[in-house]
């Protein structure tokens, strides 16, 4: 039975485009107090545009109207629980929002001078100083503006010391249960991708490692917990076997949210890793973007990350541009500011035990959906569970239903699905991760739901193959758009959607 | 703790369910070498009150209150509410990457649209759903290059803001993309297309050029193209202010636009979270890196917005992908977005024309270093202690350009827009001429 949704209306609303006529407007600027200039004689009549064709005109009423419509149509965290693995969704605390907004924060330029910055400089030094604390790492730089661009960062600093010590080396191996990320990431830094397979308890398989590691491999790319949401027992040997051959180790920090205040990477051999502050430290997803990646280091990398770093001189702070060893900037200025002073709210607000005990809930929240759910659906990998943990769709596969569809008849149950089909080493994936920021009611209704779609599969699978059905969008055809893609709006095609 | 949602009964029941006597146990399986033994060295957890409070001060001590003539890649333009109201929203800030279309129609639709108006701003036919900020924007832009052209060298004009080369540089050293610099004309301050002529070969994948540039000249994009297109590479034109695309005319021979979104009612902010983008021809599509959103229909044939085309990206190619690019700036492209709404067609026109006009006041009382064609921002020639003389009167001056351009000691990029008041150039002109005439004529007797 469905207990969390009832469908209530929902507004029709046209694109922007369609909406829009000559002359209406949202804006007012204040009467100019210099002399016009002529755009044609200061520019020459060739470097100026005439109007913008087709772009809208509408009023400040028809504006908020089409947003909010807009906004109603999605699903939120603020809605309910979004039980995505590996994407640690968790509540976004609205005084992030506020702080990030303060105004000498907000409107900081980030080239005015030092002495006019030093608060903004403080906020950046106060979260290092915290990100290495709670990652045991010895060195940070926050540049990297989300997790892909942390790792490239992070490989770039791995390829440099080993260039630094003569040979940059060929290989990066890589688990076969990794982010997509990772093989693009060492592509782009060029490194060949070596995969390695996962052994049946989805953990390293040490004896292949032991094999494939050689003078060629420049590191390792590891996820920890790994993506089947089990911690690396063997991680304190995986990283020996690498260091051993002069390889480095690389983490993966998606998954830091099993970790915060229980363990940390530089403590168990870590040599660099990146964090992402919209999963585990709380900054707000907001459909896609924006994260920030920072990438933590030992001491022996701390050379070659990117530049310019903070530095303490005569009771102020100052951008420090020497470090002739760095790969350079990755980014222009010094990274999604506006993120990092979200992440610090959310640092401060829990303080040393809050950070510990989200990690503890975390982890307990994944272990009860496991418990309830381990009866109903196929748990092929038994370690224990960190913070999330994943199911294959092997049972009810026979009955012809795959994963992506007890993803979307969840929908109708008021739920964001849970990841589909990743990690790719399970057949069928659900992967679950709760997060800490649901409560145990949340999480029962979540449970709920899962095992009425599993009675559904066994009495009628139908209802389950064509969900959503309480949606007011019902299945896309997502075949049809990458066909023929349409990824602009153009006047021409207006009759077609005025059905809307 | 007030982000937990759980009691201590209920967590009881939650680990008796488990079978688990305490929260220790779930950890019990980790090795204990690997596990922190001791609390974290962090403060214990804060009030609301004390956060604010705390973030104020560090506010306070960035300087709040003082004019600013700052351009060079971040603007100070006018942020209207509806942009704050807008992206609030619990439903646009707090939702995940649209990847299931049912229930992610709004963000979706807003791509959609803000994909279309970059689009109509740049003349180009296809725009992607962001990238991190205009820096890296460039280097994924020269990498589509290579990636079309099949040729591996990159020529980028020095008048490109030096961020972003700098940017361009790192991502290239380890992929085989050798980059060389063409130079700018001294007198107009434009990039000199016969330097760029003289290095160009059938190894050239694209020049790229930024306009306005980085001394706030406007380029000859065409000539550019021509010359770029002779030789079998490609253009690409960088913009990093995008209110003068409400007047300039869009670079539509160019092959590639890739720019930074800031102007467009995103805080300043330190230097981010800002939005690039990267904007192409429909024929280049499948090179183009990032999400990307597509028109089609549901099931019940009603009009529908879906990702599309990821066959490019990293989650399904891996190493064989556009690009690593995953999360992008969602959310700042959606404050992009609504800013465009609200200022429109009309309304961005007199908005970059506003600028203009007060560029060029501020520019009339002053020596400007190169005579080409500029926006809102240009070059003078002034000694550093003018920005330390307009300290006192609380306005931050201009950005030195030395520090990156030798051959320009003595010489600021400074930048006036619709918010710069009439009174602080008039401060600015007084105290710059005030500087500037005895630093002349120490000049002078030298």
């Amino acid at each position: 039975m469905i207990r969390k949704t009832r469908p209530h209306i929902t507004q029709n609303e046209p694109l922007l485009f369609e909406i829009s006529s000559p002359g209406k407007r949202a804006w007012q600027l204040p009467d100019l107090d210099v002399p016009a200039v002529d755009a044609n004689e200061a520019l020459g009549s060739d470097a100026v545009r005439h109007e913008i064709d087709n772009f809208p005109e509408v009023s400040e009423v028809e504006a908020i109207r089409h947003f909010t419509r807009l906004s109603t149509w999605n699903y939120a965290i603020d809605l309910g629980m979004y039980p995505l693995g590996s994407c640690t969704m968790k509540y976004n605390p609205r005084i992030n929002e506020l702080v990030a907004r303060t105004e000498g924060l907000a409107w900081a330029h980030p080239y005015q001078p030092e002495q006019l910055a030093q608060g903004a400089m403080e906020v950046t030094a106060v979260l290092e100083a915290a990100l290495c604390e709670i990652t045991g790492m010895d060195a940070i730089s926050l540049q990297p503006a989300a997790g892909a661009h942390g790792e490239m960062t992070g490989i770039m600093l791995i390829r440099s010391l080993l260039q630094s010590r003569g040979n940059p080396r060929r290989r990066l191996l890589i688990p076969d249960s990794a982010h997509g990320t990772n093989p693009a990431t060492a592509a782009m830094v060029g490194y060949e991708v070596q995969n390695i397979r996962s052994n049946d308890q989805g953990l390293v398989d040490l004896a292949a490692l032991e094999q494939v590691v050689d003078d060629q491999t420049a590191g390792i790319m590891i996820t920890n917990p790994n993506t089947v949401g089990v911690f690396e027992e063997n991680i304190i040997k995986v990283t020996e076997i690498l260091h051993r051959r002069g390889a480095l180790v690389y983490m993966d920090g998606a998954n830091m949210n099993a970790l915060v205040g229980i363990a940390r990477p530089g403590d168990f051999g870590i040599d660099v890793m990146h964090l992402n502050l919209h999963k585990t430290f709380s900054t707000p997803h907001g459909g896609g973007g924006p994260g920030a990646g920072p990438v933590a280091v030992k001491q022996h990398l701390e050379p070659f990350l990117p530049t310019p770093r903070l530095k303490r001189t005569n009771d102020a702070w100052s951008w420090d541009y020497n470090h002739p060893q760095s790969i350079g900037r990755v980014r222009a200025f010094y990274g999604n500011f506006g993120v990092l002073v979200r992440a610090l709210a959310y640092i401060m607000a829990h303080g040393r035990e809050g950070l510990r005990q989200a990690t503890v809930d975390a982890v307990l929240n994944a272990n009860y959906i496991r418990k309830h759910l381990e009866p109903w659906f196929d748990l092929p990998y038994k370690a224990p569970s960190m913070h999330e943990c994943v199911f294959s769709d092997s049972r009810q596969a026979k009955k012809g239903v795959r994963t992506g569809d007890i993803a979307k008849r969840l929908i109708d149950y008021g739920f964001h699905p849970y990841t589909v089909s990743f990690p790719l080493i399970v057949p069928g994936a659900l992967m679950i991760e709760p997060t800490e920021t649901e409560g145990k009611r949340e999480l029962d209704l979540f449970i709920d739901a899962l095992i009425s779609i599993a009675n559904e599969i066994e009495q009628d699978p139908q209802i389950v193959l064509k969900a959503p059905h309480l949606t007011r969008t019902s299945r896309v055809d997502e075949v049809t758009a990458a066909r023929k893609p349409i990824v602009r709006w153009k006047p021409e095609s207006t009759a077609s959607q005025a059905a809307d | 703790m007030r982000y937990l949602p759980k009691s201590d009964s209920e967590r009881r029941q939650m680990l008796d369910v488990c079978g688990l006597g305490s929260t220790d146990e779930l950890f019990s399986h980790l090795p204990p070498e690997a596990r922190l033994q001791r609390p974290l060295k962090l403060d214990p957890g804060k009030s609301e009150y004390e956060i604010v409070d705390w973030f104020r001060e560090r506010g306070l001590e960035t300087a709040p209150g003082y004019a600013s003539f700052l351009g060079a890649g971040v603007y100070s333009h006018y942020r209207p509410v509806l942009v704050d109201t807008v992206v609030s929203r619990g439903e646009f800030l707090t939702s995940y990457t649209p990847y299931q279309a049912e229930i992610s129609q709004g963000t979706l639709t807003t791509i959609f649209e803000f994909q279309t108006m970059i689009c109509q701003l740049t003349g180009m036919e296809v725009a992607n759903a962001s990238m991190y900020d205009g820096s890296t924007a460039v280097p994924e832009a020269a990498m589509m290059a290579v990636r079309i052209t099949g040729r591996h060298k990159v020529l980028i004009a020095r008048s490109v803001h030096p961020e972003y080369r700098e940017v361009l540089k790192t991502y290239c050293q380890h992929q085989g993309m050798p980059i060389d610099e063409v130079a700018f004309d001294l007198k107009q301050g434009s990039v000199q297309l016969s330097d760029a002529e003289a290095k160009l070969s059938d190894e050239v994948a694209a020049i790229i050029i930024q306009s306005p540039n980085f001394f706030g000249v406007v380029e000859e994009v065409k000539a550019a193209a021509d010359l770029a297109h002779k030789h079998g590479a490609l253009l690409v034109v960088i913009f990093t202010e995008a209110v003068s695309l409400g007047l300039l005319e869009p670079a539509r021979d160019a092959d590639i636009v890739a720019g930074e979104l800031q102007s467009f009612a995103i805080s300043p902010s330190y230097g981010g979270p800002y939005a690039g983008i990267i904007a192409t021809r429909d024929k280049y599509i499948r090179q183009l890196p990032g999400r990307l959103v597509g028109e089609t229909k549901d099931a019940n044939g009603n009009r529908a917005f879906c990702l599309t085309l990821s066959t490019r990206e990293q989650h399904i190619r891996r190493e064989k992908a556009t690009s690593n690019i995953c999360t992008n700036q969602a959310l700042i492209a959606l404050m992009a977005t609504v800013f465009m709404t609200v200022y429109g067609k009309e309304g961005l026109r007199e908005l970059a024309q506003q600028n203009l006009s007060k560029a060029h006041y501020l520019a009339s009382g002053l020596t400007r270093r190169f005579s080409g064609p500029f926006f809102n921002e240009f070059v003078i020639e002034a000694p550093e202690s003018l920005n330390d003389e307009l300290l006192r009167e609380r306005i931050i001056g201009g950005v030195p350009l030395g520090r990156w351009y030798p051959e320009l000691q003595n010489t600021m990029l400074v930048c006036a827009t619709e918010m710069t008041k009439r009174e602080h150039m008039d401060t600015f002109r007084r105290v710059a001429n005030a500087v500037s005439e005895p630093a002349l004529a120490e000049g002078a007797r030298r």
